[in-house]
């Protein structure tokens, strides 16, 4: 920047049309303490006063640390929680002190006469242009770049290609979904599987009751899961390689989720949902379709189920079918029975994959999704009750 | 060193060359051994003296700026006891109502730095406070610069770090709030799995990368605080040292006004001034975040229980600057596309991943946009008043209607409960808003502008409201208009008449050019600031009108009223 000076071509670019002519700075004006003692007395016993509270705060933090009790139990001041209040008040004002003290000091008592500087143009000189335009063409030249286009294309593409291994390291951050679907290292692993499975009894969520029909009555809506959830296969234990923890369990519970809602035969409008229904209960996914919140908010006398994330709502008389909202599928149905104890059971694992939409999805209707389910388990489902015809 | 040179003859003093005056004091041979090594004393003698033009609105990036440093602090130590890992427990910590189930170690760290760490939730929340305060500082800094002109040339390149620095931030937002591990944050976690998972042909592996195979796995927490407290921290501090340099080289923007030019900057030294105000707005801004932190509970994660995938409260809403993508998917229709056996989500994909970054790239070239359409070549180091460019005043009021639109979507099921209104009802209107809302406040905005030029004049050439009424003679009631100071007609009238760069020229048909249209939108509206001629005139007329007044009531002419008619204008006004 320095050199501006001898160049008298070297300018900032840049004009402001100015109607009149520039009357200048104005006149600077005295504060009360610039010119009287007393009042510079005053503002400097102001500030020393706030650094002084400012100490005090200080060390009341250290006595709210020491002495306030915190936590769920602790101390307690007209509603709040002593030891935030207390400490947060404390370390505010400490704080704060010293920021007015400082802001005072400038104001009231450091020198406040405007100065001028001169600006510099952002650009460089056009001296110092063309001496780093010669270094760097001689620095090029003594490096042989040009001459070279074998070095200098071999040594790019080289470097270039390091990129390489730091992309390929990333490749074991995790297994992709064929990985998992193909190796099934948990129970139900893959975006199209879960861990439902045919004969899986329907339990309450949380704690792992199995349901019978009669416990439901219409307009009850049920959260609900699969019973290896709760480390049960038909009431007993299930053997330790199916045993879900950890990750494992997280994800089962992730796509498992299931609402239950038992409805008046009469209310269901499609077949497909009254095949997969049992005496007018009916049971979807709880992972919404659209970014995969777990759906909760039931309008009991529609038998409309809203997703409270983003207000997507599905109608559980009609295959879940999307009246209103983002969502861009239905909610899928899990296929239900009875088992010989009675209690509600799945057909068979969902008939098409749960939860947000991904680009490997195949993507079918409704009717041709139990069409295919129909095939596979329409014979082997009637163990648990199931008769296409009669639609339960 | 020359090996002929006989060095036994400067060992005694250790030098050839006696410093101009030795220090004395302890504090200068410091300086002196500093400076032997470092050469500060170059550096020194250019910026401790640097200049720093004054304002109120020249602040808020200061705010943003040490809210970040308060970021840091509390950020350090509440990385002493949080431990970023999905294990799972019984919750055995002092919060009575969760003891025995199932947590996260990430969770239970969390509630164990809100109840068993004295000072741990203040800093918790004084940490989260802090994050917020930063997000808004920046957006209503990045306001105040493009309102005024402050992105204009040699400024560019600050505005795109500048807008990088808000991407940044509200990435580092997000990974914040996703690590208590919490049943409201994990809702959001998952979301942005759907999100990912909407990407067209890599989502899916995206999304299996990321989480280290099914969502929810246990991996994503450790990673996103890795990400949280290294990846994204590092790049904002290099962002920010690098928007500061600059900021240094170009020197502060200033207003128009007496004494001020493009080509100088009036104000108050770094040193003792500016550095004392900005030192002391720092603990200014702490001790805010502290009160707040203290007084103003925020983010109870022991109150919405540790994350559970099969479990949702209604309400769920991400931090308020997340809120405009979530509000563009709610108000999206359910489009999705199948075929050749896969899935197209245009319901997810076009609002949260395609939009944000469409709006992004918006705001990161509207610099570049600007000078295409002005054709203005120049540096501009004094500012503009928002009144004075009414088509890039309008423009970025319209951008700030879009956001409020999107913004109020994500909040559709709070409006229809607060407002018992039906929120299929909401979702249409807005639907049809966020188009239509932005227009209405582009014309309001550029119009309104333009009256305010107007009335710029009319107080130039006509004076100001006085506030007192005169009755003449025949009985009729006017308020005496008073002239402006000279001072304060030269701020004014710093400014562009008409068009700046040089037009494009008609093409072979005939027909103006895309550019030109533009032009001709962006400036002819204007109303032009008054002439030489024009002010002379009124002044002549005010006088004698004063004169007329004098002789009929007494009331002296403007001069010999009390106060000085040629107060120091303050900047910008």
């Amino acid at each position: 920047m320095s050199g501006d000076a001898q160049d008298p071509k070297h300018e900032i670019e840049a004009y402001a049309d100015e109607l009149l002519p520039n009357p200048g700075v104005g006149d600077h004006y005295w504060r009360p303490t610039d010119v009287d003692p007393k009042a510079e007395r005053r503002a400097e016993r102001q500030v020393a006063a706030f650094f002084g509270l400012s100490a005090v705060c200080t060390v009341l933090f250290v006595l709210s640390y020491l002495l306030v009790k915190n936590g769920y139990d602790g101390d307690v001041w007209l509603g709040w929680g002593a030891s935030n209040l207390s400490l947060g008040l404390t370390l505010g004002l400490a704080l704060l002190f010293i920021g007015i003290g400082v802001i005072q000091w400038a104001r009231k008592l450091m020198a406040d006469v405007e100065l001028s500087e001169e600006r510099h143009p952002a650009a460089s000189s056009p001296e110092d242009r063309s001496a780093t335009v010669a270094a760097l063409k001689q620095g090029l030249n003594e490096s042989g770049m040009a001459r070279r286009p074998l070095l200098r294309n071999s040594l790019i593409g080289s470097v270039a290609l390091l990129g390489v291994p730091a992309i390929v390291m990333l490749k074991d951050l995790g297994p992709t979904n064929r990985d998992v679907t193909d190796s099934q290292p948990y129970p139900g692993a893959g975006l199209e599987h879960t861990v439902w499975s045919q004969g899986m009894r329907v339990v309450r969520d949380v704690v792992g009751t199995p349901i019978r029909p009669r416990d439901l009555e219409i307009g009850d809506l049920v959260n609900a899961e699969p019973e290896l959830i709760f480390g049960t296969v038909k009431g007993k234990d299930a053997p330790e390689d199916d045993q879900l923890e950890g990750a494992s369990l997280q994800v089962a519970k992730s796509k498992a989720a299931t609402i239950l809602l038992r409805m008046d035969p009469a209310d269901i409008v499609s077949d497909e949902t009254r095949n997969w229904s049992v005496q007018g209960i009916v049971a979807y996914s709880k992972i919404c379709t659209h970014v995969g919140c777990p759906i909760s908010l039931n309008e009991r006398t529609t038998h409309h189920l809203l997703c409270p994330c983003h207000q997507s709502t599905f109608d559980l008389a009609d295959s879940g079918k999307v009246l209103f909202g983002p969502a861009g599928r239905h909610l899928p149905q899990l296929p239900l029975g009875v088992d010989q104890d009675g209690y509600l059971v799945a057909l068979s694992d969902y008939p098409e994959p749960v939860g947000p939409s991904y680009w490997e999805r195949n993507t079918y209707s409704v009717g041709t999704v139990f069409d295919d389910w129909e095939k596979q388990y329409g014979d082997s489902a009637q163990q648990y009750g199931y008769t296409k015809e009669a639609g339960q | 060193m020359s090996a002929d040179r006989d060095i036994s003859k400067v060992a005694s003093s250790n030098g050839t060359v006696p410093a101009a005056a030795a220090p004395t004091t302890g504090v200068g041979k410091a300086a002196t051994w500093a400076d032997d090594r470092l050469g500060l004393a170059a550096m020194g003698k250019k910026n401790l003296r640097k200049i720093f033009p004054d304002h109120w609105s020249f602040m808020l990036g200061e705010i943003a700026l040490w809210s970040f440093v308060v970021l840091l602090i509390s950020g350090v130590f509440l990385t002493l006891w949080f431990k970023p890992s999905m294990a799972e427990a019984p919750y055995q910590g002092s919060y009575a109502p969760l003891r025995g189930i199932e947590v996260s170690e990430a969770f239970s760290s969390a509630l164990h730095i809100s109840f068993e760490v004295r000072g741990g939730l203040l800093l918790r929340q004084m940490h989260h406070w802090a994050a917020m305060l930063f997000i808004a500082a920046m957006m209503i800094h990045l306001l105040r610069v493009f309102f005024t002109g402050a992105h204009r040339k040699p400024r560019e390149l600050n505005w795109v770090i500048g807008s990088l620095l808000l991407l940044l931030g509200t990435l580092e937002g997000f990974t914040g709030y996703s690590l208590p591990d919490d049943l409201l944050s994990g809702t959001g976690v998952r979301a942005a799995d759907g999100f990912i998972k909407s990407i067209p042909i890599v989502g899916t592996y995206i999304s299996f990368l990321l989480f280290g195979g099914e969502f929810p796995g246990d991996s994503i927490i450790p990673r996103l605080y890795t990400i949280h407290v290294l990846l994204i921290p590092g790049l904002l501090l290099a962002l920010i040292a690098a928007h500061m340099l600059l900021l240094v080289y170009h020197k502060h923007t200033q207003w128009p006004g007496p004494g001020r030019t493009e080509t100088n900057v009036v104000g108050y030294p770094m040193l003792p001034v500016y550095a004392a105000k900005a030192g002391g707005f720092f603990f200014i801004t702490f001790g805010v975040t502290a009160l707040m932190g203290g007084l103003l509970s925020l983010n109870s994660v022991w109150k919405f229980g540790p994350y559970d995938p099969t479990k949702v409260t209604a309400g769920s809403q991400p931090d308020w600057y997340m809120g405009w993508p979530d509000g563009a998917l709610r108000i999206m229709p359910g489009w999705e596309s199948h075929f050749w056996g896969s899935t197209w989500s245009w319901n997810i994909f076009l609002p949260v991943i395609v939009l944000p970054g469409l709006l992004f790239t918006v705001l990161l070239v509207l610099p570049f946009i600007e000078s295409w359409v002005t054709g203005d070549k120049r540096e501009h180091h004094l500012l503009q008043r928002p009144r004075n460019a009414p088509t890039r005043t309008a423009t970025m009021v319209a951008l700030m209607t879009l956001y409020a639109m999107f913004w109020m979507a994500g909040g559709n099921d709070l409006i229809a409960i607060k407002l018992h209104a039906s929120i299929n009802q909401i979702t249409y209107a807005l639907r049809a808003l966020v188009f239509v809302a932005p227009v209405i406040a582009f014309i309001i905005t550029r119009r309104w502008c333009i009256s305010l030029q107007r009335h710029d004049n009319e107080t130039m050439l006509h004076g100001y409201e006085s506030g007192l009424i005169v009755r003449t003679p025949e009985g009729a009631f006017h308020e005496k208009h008073l002239p402006l100071s000279e001072k304060q007609i030269y701020t004014m009238t710093v400014r562009d008449r008409g068009r700046v760069g040089d037009d494009d020229a008609i093409d072979e048909n005939g027909k103006q050019t895309l550019r030109n249209k533009i032009r001709a939108l962006y400036y002819d509206d204007d109303v032009q600031k008054p002439t030489v001629e024009e002010l002379e005139e009124a002044h002549e007329h005010a006088e004698h009108e004063a004169h007329a007044l004098t002789a009929l009531e007494g009331i002296p002419p403007r001069g010999e009223l009390e106060g000085s008619p040629d107060e120091p204008v303050q900047p910008g006004h």
